[in-house]
């Protein structure tokens, strides 16, 4: 690392993932679990920009921050699939435990 | 700024994002988890400006917090009121809904 | 939600957990720590050819010209996001009561131009400084996002066609320059010379709104009906 806000962050960054990676493992909601994902990501991030960081003068290796720059649009869009599924998931779970009405009537229409 | 400012200032800020991180995943309520997910967005943008990425802040404060936060709310709201189970009108999420 | 959750998980499933959690942040952390101060990465490559990479930004000289690849494939997915979420959802569910008052309506009336403007200044910017297409794409689309919260989507969805039409037009720019470097000489997607500026302004003009055209889409949360805007007013008032 070539500085100690490198390191600083680096580790924050593995911290991070650690922590998404506990609670993916450990969490039963299935929200949850994708901001679990989103904070690992978010963990690995981190890493990447730090080793690409080169002290207050010299200019950051570019390279790293375009792949960060691409993982974060990735990670929106992972989201926003997974985030469909699990309503998908949602409303077969009411159908099958017979909640009142149903929230997806026969056509599939309403989700 | 002194350096000295400067790493209190680090300091806090690494602070903040990991014990966001941990109420995002851990609170009782989804909802205060959310709010939470998209303030730990907004702390990474400021992370990602210290670590001399301005790029990469924008796109997060842009991306990572807001649309991913627009995203969360949207489903969470789907999710936990499923829309044909009751009337119009706001309702509180059940207690203890994760 | 109902009450279907899983008991809280068994206390071994969680010490495992936290077992393999801690093992995994101890060796992370013992990574991290025994980098070498400084790695050389490729900062010397990617600064020597700046001048000829078409944009004085590096990262942009990164993201559309010497891993413009990636990009595309970046594009690609951002497509493929919304064809899987539209594929999976409908998009006319009823108003759900929320409230959509004035300073809703009015927020959005002041942010969305706004916001559209940011999105082309970041955009022209973006060659030479901090910004560039994801930025402004990201800006679009949450003009789009406070567009859809504050007006309902019954009254802003845009035709069909036209949607898809956006969605699909920043691939396809992209893929097109690529095709074009190729008919110039070069190989695909090789972003040299002259045109390299011109060729990284036109791709990111098209990807900028695609990209906030397929955030709005995935905030949709599926697709909207055959008949645009009306269709879905009245698929509400049917359902609602």
């Amino acid at each position: 690392m070539s500085t100690a806000l490198a390191t600083l962050h680096a580790l924050a960054g593995a911290a991070l993932f650690v922590l998404g990676l506990y609670a993916l493992l450990v969490r039963a909601d299935l929200l949850r679990r994708i901001m679990a994902i989103n904070v690992a990501g978010a963990g690995v991030f981190l890493v990447l920009v730090a080793v690409a960081y080169r002290g207050g003068e010299a200019p950051p290796d570019p390279v790293p921050h375009a792949m960060v720059l691409t993982g974060i649009v990735v990670a929106v869009c992972g989201t926003a699939v997974a985030l469909v599924l699990a309503g998908r998931v949602a409303a077969a779970e009411e159908e099958t435990s017979g909640g009142e009405g149903s929230a997806v009537a026969e056509d599939g229409e309403g989700r | 700024m002194s350096g000295a400012l400067l790493a209190a200032f680090d300091a806090v800020l690494v602070g903040l994002l990991l014990w966001l991180a941990w109420r995002a995943l851990s609170s009782p309520e989804v909802f205060a988890g959310i709010v939470a997910f998209i303030a730990f967005g907004l702390c990474m943008a400021l992370a990602w400006v210290r670590l001399r990425a301005p790029d990469i802040a924008l796109a997060e404060a842009a991306v990572g917090s807001g649309i991913t936060g627009a995203l969360l709310l949207a489903a969470w709201d789907r999710i936990s009121r499923p829309p044909n189970a009751r009337g119009g009108g706001r309702h509180e999420p059940p207690a203890g809904a994760e | 939600m109902s009450r279907r959750q899983a008991p809280s998980e068994p206390p071994l499933r969680r010490a495992a957990a936290a077992a393999l959690a801690t093992a995994i942040a101890v060796a992370l952390g013992w990574a991290v720590l025994s980098l070498p101060p400084e790695s050389a990465g490729l900062v010397q490559e990617a600064f020597a050819e700046l001048e000829r990479s078409g944009a004085a930004n590096p990262v942009t000289a990164v993201l559309l010209n010497y891993r413009a690849y990636d990009t595309l494939l970046e594009v690609a997915v951002l497509l493929l996001a919304a064809i899987a979420t539209w594929s999976m959802a409908r998009a006319d569910e009823p108003d759900r009561g929320i409230a959509r008052g004035a300073v809703l309506r009015g927020l959005a009336r002041l942010l969305a131009p706004l916001l559209i403007f940011v999105a082309g200044y970041f955009l022209w910017l973006g060659s030479a400084r901090p910004g560039g297409a994801f930025q402004a794409g990201a800006v679009l689309g949450g003009a789009g996002v406070l567009v859809l919260l504050a007006y309902g989507r019954r009254r802003v969805l845009p035709p069909p066609a036209l949607a898809r039409l956006a969605l699909a037009s920043g691939l396809a720019v992209f893929l097109a320059a690529g095709a074009a470097a190729m008919a110039a000489g070069g190989r695909f997607l090789e972003g040299r010379g002259e045109l390299a500026a011109v060729a990284i302004l036109v791709v990111e003009t098209a990807a900028v709104v695609s990209i906030g055209v397929t955030l709005a889409a995935l905030y949709l949360g599926g697709r909207p009906p055959a008949g645009g805007a009306a269709a879905a007013s009245h698929a509400g008032e049917r359902g609602g």
